[in-house]
């Protein structure tokens, strides 16, 4: 118990690199189990994908926070994705990479503007709004895509975005310059552990594209701006209290208008990065739901930027796995790392006295020990539907601990009360 | 009675208006794509008339309207069930399973796989009602996720070992027996008018959208337990202090909600396909919130707006065939009409809230006189 007090007294980034070198232990050791391919948990090219998979995740989930900070529940995430999607594909096709970006984070705002005029001007059920939004995304880009492409499902192929290698860690190149590779070559030491750590973390920092350095650079930004700036204290307190924010005259529907904005323009950025970086074209349902994870990953993460890093990379490793899996080993040794976490919550809430969480969280877990054992490969539709299932065993289990901003969802009406 | 005509003209304003301003805004993407938007909506209007095209209106309209009420019935509740999209499609999944498996003579095998729906779906959408009332888990983001659990995860991996062994790796489950399906109500048309040609037929699942609205308007406005519920969705603290227990309100509302939502995709598996196949139309989840919203979950203003989907969405085809526009525009239309449908409503109601309170005060003034 002390070793759990201490970490709880850490910084959050140390707590979580030290939640990361446990998560990699835990898959080091079941990798070892599995017959096969043996390193494929821990490979670069594991860690290269989640990144690459996590991050519209990461980017609607900070679209997500940004408007639920100012109060607005945000379900159409979904749809000012979608309308990023085609946005940033047709900027791309038409003006280049850099304006496929900003094209694609305008469509997205767009979605995020009706969102706002709908619930912040007239007062209008947040999920409703948003419904009604998920609804029109996908025919208005349908639309676009036939009038503009002349093809109502896919658009022609989208000029990729740059890519960033780290220097000196990962072997990247300064000025053209070559550096060494330190992490390539610890991995390549084959030492238990050690080299398993560096080469997920080579993969983290080599080959990375523009848009996963952006999301990657918005999550301390985020955290800067709403919880250090005048304008974020502004913003978390038309999600708070908006009543007691106007009465010190804080403006509570311009800053709804400003978050709620800011929201659909990270979204429709998301919405780009799946279209111009992990398809290369624009494509009809793309998004698959993506959106709604997004969504799930701002709840997972308590609503702060640091927790939607976390889940996005959770759920997007499952992902990354399963594209090199071609024979489903790989995925199956999840079944094993599930079932070890929630043995873990079994033990947890044995400490707490919480019987009931005790048994489910057992009988979960033994129930996936149970599959891992009669079975030596997974099935293919098991890592799309791993985030669903994780953050619906999160919320069974922690909801209580998950803390969302006290005026979410409410509708305000400036001079009410 | 002026002043209920006031409140009837004001109900119907707000949908009214949100259609002229949907035809408005589509007629203006419409000129902007360089299409006549007269010339387009001319050609539907024509075609969706025809005997024909109507016929299938009523076959599109009925999965909404049953959706819509699916979904009416959370709403009264203030429950956002988001879910009726995996409940119908884990209760048309297990229901054209179960009914290929086993046959039953005559009208018992159809009972036999409509209630297999009805309590698939009440299941799958009562675990979501299991983890608000046990869990405190929000029921719109536990719904969301179920549906992506109920197709991706419990559909796909059931369709490959209950497939129909013959046949091309894209068959669905086995096919029903006759006796499992619902007869066509061709007749009934035909008592009145001419022949329905073009192998058309009207779906018996009208009778089942028809008997789905009647329970629903019974069950809410005329029964004990709808007027708890309703109590419930709006103050459950105020209810619970009148004795109606809020936890076991929301379970209930939760199961009707998911066993209505069963039936939604039985056009498909009882009238046109037989069996769950790839065709199985998605998305009628959706469909059905916003046709409940845009109805203000009463039973005949779904009835109405899921026709009037339902019309644009069968009479867009034609536009194809004319050239005169692009389909899609129907999907930007209905879009549009939910929007602002939804938001006349708001402001609707904030005239009628204005209202009440003047005449309040008005009573206030003639008791102190």
């Amino acid at each position: 118990m002390k070793a759990l007090e201490a970490l709880n007294r850490m910084p959050a980034w140390a707590r979580y690199m030290i939640y990361a070198l446990i998560g990699i232990l835990v898959l080091t050791v079941v990798e070892s189990f599995e017959s096969g391919d043996v390193s494929r948990l821990t490979a670069d090219t594991a860690s290269r994908a989640m990144l690459k998979w996590s991050v519209p995740i990461l980017l609607a989930g900070l679209g997500g926070l940004y408007s639920e900070r100012a109060g607005v529940v945000n379900i159409g995430l979904e749809g000012m994705m979608i309308l990023g999607t085609w946005f940033g594909a047709w900027g791309a096709l038409e003006w280049g990479p850099t304006a496929g970006i900003i094209i694609g984070m305008a469509g997205g705002a767009i979605g995020g503007l009706i969102h706002a005029i709908a619930t912040v001007g007239f007062g209008v059920d947040h999920i409703i709004s948003g419904v009604a939004i998920n609804i029109m995304a996908p025919g208005a880009t349908t639309f676009l895509s036939s009038e503009v492409f002349g093809n109502r499902t896919q658009s022609p192929n989208v000029p990729g975005v740059g890519q960033f290698t780290m220097p000196v860690l990962a072997g990247g190149d300064i000025f053209g310059l070559e550096t060494p590779d330190i992490l390539g070559s610890i991995a390549d030491q084959e030492i238990f552990y050690l080299s398993d750590i560096a080469n997920f973390s080579r993969g983290l920092m080599s080959e990375m594209s523009l848009f996963t350095v952006m999301a990657l650079a918005l999550v301390p930004i985020t955290a800067w701006a709403v919880w250090r700036t005048r304008f974020g204290l502004r913003l978390r307190i038309a999600g708070e209290a908006p009543y007691a924010g106007e009465s010190l005259g804080v403006d509570i529907i311009k800053r709804k208008y400003q978050g709620v904005i800011i929201s659909g323009a990270l979204a429709g950025l998301a919405g780009a990065s799946i279209s111009m970086e992990l398809a290369d074209f624009y494509q009809e349902g793309q998004t698959q739901g993506r959106g709604f994870i997004g969504l799930a990953a701002l709840i997972f993460g308590n609503w702060k930027p640091q927790g939607i890093l976390a889940a996005a990379l959770l759920f997007g490793y499952p992902f990354g796995v399963s594209l090199r899996d071609l024979d489903g080993s790989s995925t199956h040794a999840l079944l094993l790392v599930v079932a070890l976490g929630l043995a873990a919550v079994a033990v947890w809430a044995w400490t707490r006295n919480a019987k009931s969480d005790v048994i489910l969280a057992g009988s979960f877990s033994l129930g996936m020990f149970v599959w891992y054992l009669l079975s030596d490969t997974a099935p293919d539709w098991l890592p799309n539907t791993m985030p669903y299932v994780i953050v619906l065993l999160v919320l069974v289990f922690a909801a209580q601990r998950l803390r969302m901003p006290a005026a979410d969802g409410l509708v305000y009406r400036k001079g009410g009360s | 009675m002026p002043k209920d005509f006031k409140t009837l003209m004001l109900t119907v304003a707000a949908p009214a208006t949100a259609v002229v301003f949907a035809l408005l805004f589509s007629s203006l993407v419409l000129l902007l794509a360089g299409s006549n938007p007269i010339d387009a909506f001319a050609d539907m209007l024509e075609y969706g008339t025809r005997l024909e095209v109507m016929v299938d209106i009523l076959n599109r309209a009925v999965p909404l309207y049953i959706s819509g009420i699916a979904a009416a019935v959370g709403f009264r509740m203030n429950l956002f069930n988001i879910g009726v999209e995996g409940q119908y499609s884990m209760g048309a999944f297990f229901a054209a399973a179960a009914g290929g498996a086993i046959v039953l003579p005559g009208f018992l095998h159809l009972l036999f796989i409509l209630v297999v729906a009805m309590v698939v779906g009440a299941l799958w959408a009562g675990l979501a009602g299991w983890l608000k009332v046990a869990r405190g888990v929000n029921e719109v983001i536990s719904t969301i996720m179920l549906n992506f659990i109920a197709l991706g995860g419990v559909i796909a991996a059931l369709i490959v070992p209950w497939r129909d062994g013959e046949g091309s790796l894209n068959s669905g489950t086995k096919l029903i027996e006759d006796s499992g399906l619902l007869p066509d109500l061709n007749w009934l048309l035909e008592i009145f008018t001419r022949d329905i040609g073009k192998s058309r037929e009207l779906s018996g699942a009208l009778v089942l959208a028809v008997l789905v609205g009647i329970f629903y308007h019974l069950l809410i406005n005329r029964s004990r337990l709808g007027f708890d519920l309703r109590a419930s969705g709006m103050n459950p603290m105020a209810a619970k202090a009148g004795g109606v227990p809020p936890k076991q309100m929301v379970m209930l509302a939760m199961v009707v909600s998911g066993a209505i939502a069963g039936l939604v995709g039985m056009v498909d598996i009882l009238s046109r396909a037989g069996r769950y196949d790839n065709n199985f139309t998605p998305g009628l989840g959706f469909a059905g919130i916003a046709v409940a919203l845009l109805g203000r979950n009463h039973a005949v203003g779904v009835a109405f707006s899921a026709l009037l989907f339902a019309f644009l969405s069968a009479s867009s085809s034609i536009l194809q065939i004319t050239g005169s526009a692009s389909p899609e525009i129907v999907v930007i239309m209905q879009g549009i009409i939910l929007l602002v449908a939804v938001i006349a409503y708001e402001f609707v109601n904030r005239i009628k809230e204005r209202e009440v309170t003047r005449l309040a005060s008005l009573a206030v003034e003639g008791a102190d006189a």
